[in-house]
């Protein structure tokens, strides 16, 4: 087998051309950090001119062991066998040195510089000095080498998140990267420019490239993979299996264990209206927020499907009262929030789960007992005002967490240790407490792995179950299509009516998603 | 009332320079990242140094090396604290001046109120005699600091160097993985910070002043704080704050000498109030995005887990 680089611009170092020694070797990888594992004996194989799908649950490693495959994290034992070669990767100058690039999950862009200065950045860390003209050019070249048409000269903050992705791609080919590794690449994308980048990545391999997916979605795998690798827990369970000769399920009970199949949801005789917004418009520049009114009654999940940017983010923050919309009613069980605090909302029933845990729910640094703890402590819970009961927090945090099933942490752990589906636990058991009616929740279950997304789904059609309300703004179709008996459609502030029973298609709701009405 | 303005201006340099260079090596230094305090530390120690060097018998261009020296000496301290040892920038870069300024009352104390022949001015070398008196009252420093101000423009943001150092200041973590060494960065950058802070003491002393006196530095260094954040970190921004600030002393001081009654106190007060009011108006004219590099202040661990 021959090897073509898709960079004649760039030197390529290790190239063999035996081909037989696999791109990238990793064994016996051991890994923690402060005392905690995360990777133990791991490895990974991964051949020249193959696809191959690295896949897991949240924290079982998957990033961890690419990061060391990059030198971003060194290793505590293991060896690390680039194209037949022992590397020592001390730093990821030397990965770059080995051919070794990655796409990370955030993308390692920097914000207010343009794509050209972002890969004359790259070229000058790895020891090219290229002028900004030149860095120009040959983004200019490689961009329309791979379809991208990027402009060179934008600055990262203001394009899209798939263009991004794009000159995240573009400066690890220039940098000379032979070995890909995606990290999660289609989560942020869109169907059809998730389907465009794994055809991108079909080709880069045909050219000879290896390239390493880390993914969670099995559907992409079974699709676009030639063979998978799984983690659990910091070890490899099955490694470099060929995709054709194994199921679907096998992979799903080696990744995740037996996953609950997620009951579509019964429909309950819906109950009294609880949550009713009229006409709500809000205008930041162009409107944001144009006439949205629904209603929302006990026992019922509403959908609110759309492409993110829609308006989604902002009618959150108007629900929580940190935006103030311009004009429009919010009511629960009657009573008109639509200028009340966010503490008034949350006495009142109202509680969110927003997009981003970390930004606007949850304390890092504070630990699970003191974040469950947070919106109780006006109540004297916990001891009147002179006097915080440490004792009574973590009682009723223990309960918590045993409650939800939280893995992973104790009430003294710091919050920024779990894992996304922990941490997403955790949130639920804080806001579903005693008092909820109405539940607004956004993107809940996104950059969970398979069971914890299920798990958290679950709980939020438990507390609908139990008479509460709920409001699922996401825009995962499979999740909106399960969880919802009725859904409506975001798309640039107007939501339309929703859809029930038959008329509810995922084809109907994705015209009504890009649609220009 | 031209002479007043042409008497100004002849004493401009004197007033802005100090200001010019200081802030100058403090904008390299947060471009990459270190949010830096120092300045009146460097300027302190690069002021005693370049006068006892004078003092000492040696010329005022070796005097004025000293200071550097002894500016960059101090820098590397912070720079190791800070860098290498990633202490918290703020209590850092206030321990560095407060170390400064403790240094220069120890050591300089026995040559305090020493006047000496510092740099010479232009019209005092043999082929400068016949230049006008606003040439002729200026030295060397004056070109070679404007030059500065464009080396260091051209090297920011035309050199691949200069972008990693912009890099490394707005996104560490990006820096890294394309294999810049973010601590070498900003470790050279703190050191040109205290090279040019060294720098701007030795010409208060050697250049301007021709003696040292203990706080002489009275507050400049903090000056350049708050010029390189009114700047918004900008070359072309450091030179118009620098005049701006300077001038402003300068025209104070010009118009107690011309007689104007005006409390003293108030007048010493004046570039601070001045300082205050630029900002606010500057910070709220430009909203949210003042243009800090996005990284200032962070400390960079790689081994961290996100």
């Amino acid at each position: 087998m021959t090897h073509r680089s898709l960079n004649d611009a760039s030197p390529t170092p290790q190239q063999t051309g035996a081909g037989e020694a696999p791109a990238l070797l990793l064994k016996g990888i051991d890994k923690a950090f402060d005392g905690k594992v995360a990777l133990s004996k791991a490895g990974f194989r991964l051949a020249w001119g193959e696809v191959h799908a690295l896949v897991g649950e949240n924290g079982a490693g998957k990033s961890t062991i690419m990061n060391v495959a990059t030198g971003v994290y060194g290793p505590d034992a293991g060896e690390i066998i680039v194209d037949g070669r022992d590397v020592p990767l001390r730093s990821p100058g030397d990965a770059v040195d080995a051919g070794i690039g990655m796409v990370h999950q955030h993308f390692r862009l920097v914000g207010r510089f343009t794509v050209a200065e972002n890969v004359a950045l790259a070229l000058h860390g790895a020891g090219r000095r290229v002028t900004l003209a030149e860095a120009a050019r040959l983004v200019s070249e490689k961009s329309a080498e791979l379809g991208f048409g990027l402009d060179p000269n934008a600055v990262i903050g203001r394009i899209s998140v798939a263009e991004q992705q794009r000159a995240e791609i573009v400066k690890v080919l220039l940098l000379g990267a032979r070995i890909l590794i995606l990290d999660e690449p289609t989560a942020v994308l869109t169907g059809d420019e998730a389907r465009a980048l794994l055809t991108l990545v079909r080709q880069l391999s045909r050219s000879g490239h290896a390239v390493a997916l880390i993914t969670h979605k099995l559907q992409e795998v079974s699709d676009h993979c030639d063979r998978i690798t799984v983690m659990r827990q910091g070890c490899t369970v099955m490694d470099a299996v060929a995709m054709e000769e194994t199921p679907v399920d096998t992979i799903i009970r080696e990744a995740f264990g037996e996953v609950r199949e997620a009951p579509r949801r019964q429909m309950a005789a819906p109950g009294a209206e609880l949550l009713r917004i009229d006409h709500l418009s809000l205008t930041q520049d162009t409107p944001v927020l144009d006439d949205v009114s629904l209603c929302l009654r006990a026992g019922e999940i509403l959908g609110i499907a759309g492409v993110g940017g829609n308006g989604q983010s902002e009618l959150v923050a108007c629900l929580n009262g940190v935006l103030r919309p311009d004009s429009g009613r919010i009511a629960l069980s009657g009573e008109d929030l639509a200028k009340a605090s966010p503490a008034h909302r949350r006495r009142a029933g109202l509680r969110i789960i927003p997009a981003d845990r970390f930004d606007s729910a949850m304390a890092r640094g504070l630990t699970l007992a003191e974040n469950l703890a947070l919106t109780g402590l006006a109540d004297g819970r916990f001891g009147p005002w002179w006097r915080l009961s440490r004792r009574k927090m973590k009682q009723a945090a223990a309960k918590s967490l045993t409650a939800f099933n939280v893995l992973g942490g104790t009430p003294s752990t710091p919050a920024a240790l779990l894992s996304g589906g922990n941490a997403q636990k955790v949130l639920l058991a804080r806001e579903l407490a005693a008092g909820t009616k109405v539940v607004v929740a956004h993107s809940p279950a996104r950059g969970l792995d398979l069971r914890s997304a299920r798990a958290v789904q679950d709980l939020l059609a438990e507390a609908v179950a139990d008479g509460a309300a709920c409001l699922l703004i996401s825009e995962d179709l499979d999740e909106i299509m399960r969880m919802c008996s009725a859904v409506s459609v975001l798309n640039r502030g107007r939501l339309s009516a929703p859809l029930t029973g038959s008329d509810l298609t995922p084809n109907r709701l994705g015209e009504l998603m890009v649609g220009h009405a | 009332m031209s002479d007043t303005f042409l008497a100004w201006l002849t004493v401009l340099p004197g007033y802005t320079l100090p200001l010019l260079l200081a802030s100058l090596g403090l904008m390299i230094s947060e471009r990459a990242g270190v949010l830096n305090l120092c300045p009146e530390g460097f300027m302190a120690v690069g002021a005693m140094t370049g006068a006892l060097a004078v003092l000492a018998g040696y010329s005022p261009a070796v005097a004025i090396l000293c200071g550097i020296l002894a500016g960059t000496g101090l820098s590397l301290l912070f720079g190791l604290a800070t860098v290498v040892f990633r202490a918290d920038h703020t209590l850092a870069g206030l321990a560095t001046v407060a170390l400064g300024l403790g240094i220069t009352g120890v050591l300089g104390r026995p040559y305090v109120q020493k006047p000496f022949d510092g740099l010479t001015r232009l019209s005092e070398t043999s082929w400068g005699e016949g230049l006008p008196r606003l040439l002729g009252q200026q030295n060397l420093l004056l070109p070679i600091s404007l030059i500065l101000v464009l080396a260091v423009w051209y090297w920011i943001f035309r050199r691949p160097s200069g972008l990693s150092l912009r890099a490394v200041g707005e996104d560490p973590a990006a820096a890294d993985v394309v294999g810049i060494d973010v601590q070498l960065t900003q470790l050279g950058a703190v050191l040109a910070s205290g090279a040019l802070g060294g720098l701007a003491g030795a010409y208060l002393s050697v250049a301007s002043a021709h003696v040292w006196v203990e706080g002489m530095v009275a507050g400049r260094g903090w000056v350049a704080v708050a010029i390189v954040i009114f700047a918004g970190w900008r070359p072309r921004g450091v030179l118009f704050g620098a005049i701006l600030f300077g001038g402003a002393e300068a025209a104070m001081l010009r118009l107690q000498t011309q007689g104007v009654e005006f409390p003293l106190y108030l007048g010493a007060m004046l570039p601070y109030a001045l300082t205050l009011l630029v900002f606010c108006i500057a910070c709220a004219r430009r909203g949210r995005d003042n243009g800090a590099p996005a990284a200032l202040g962070r400390v960079y661990l790689r081994q961290d887990k996100h």
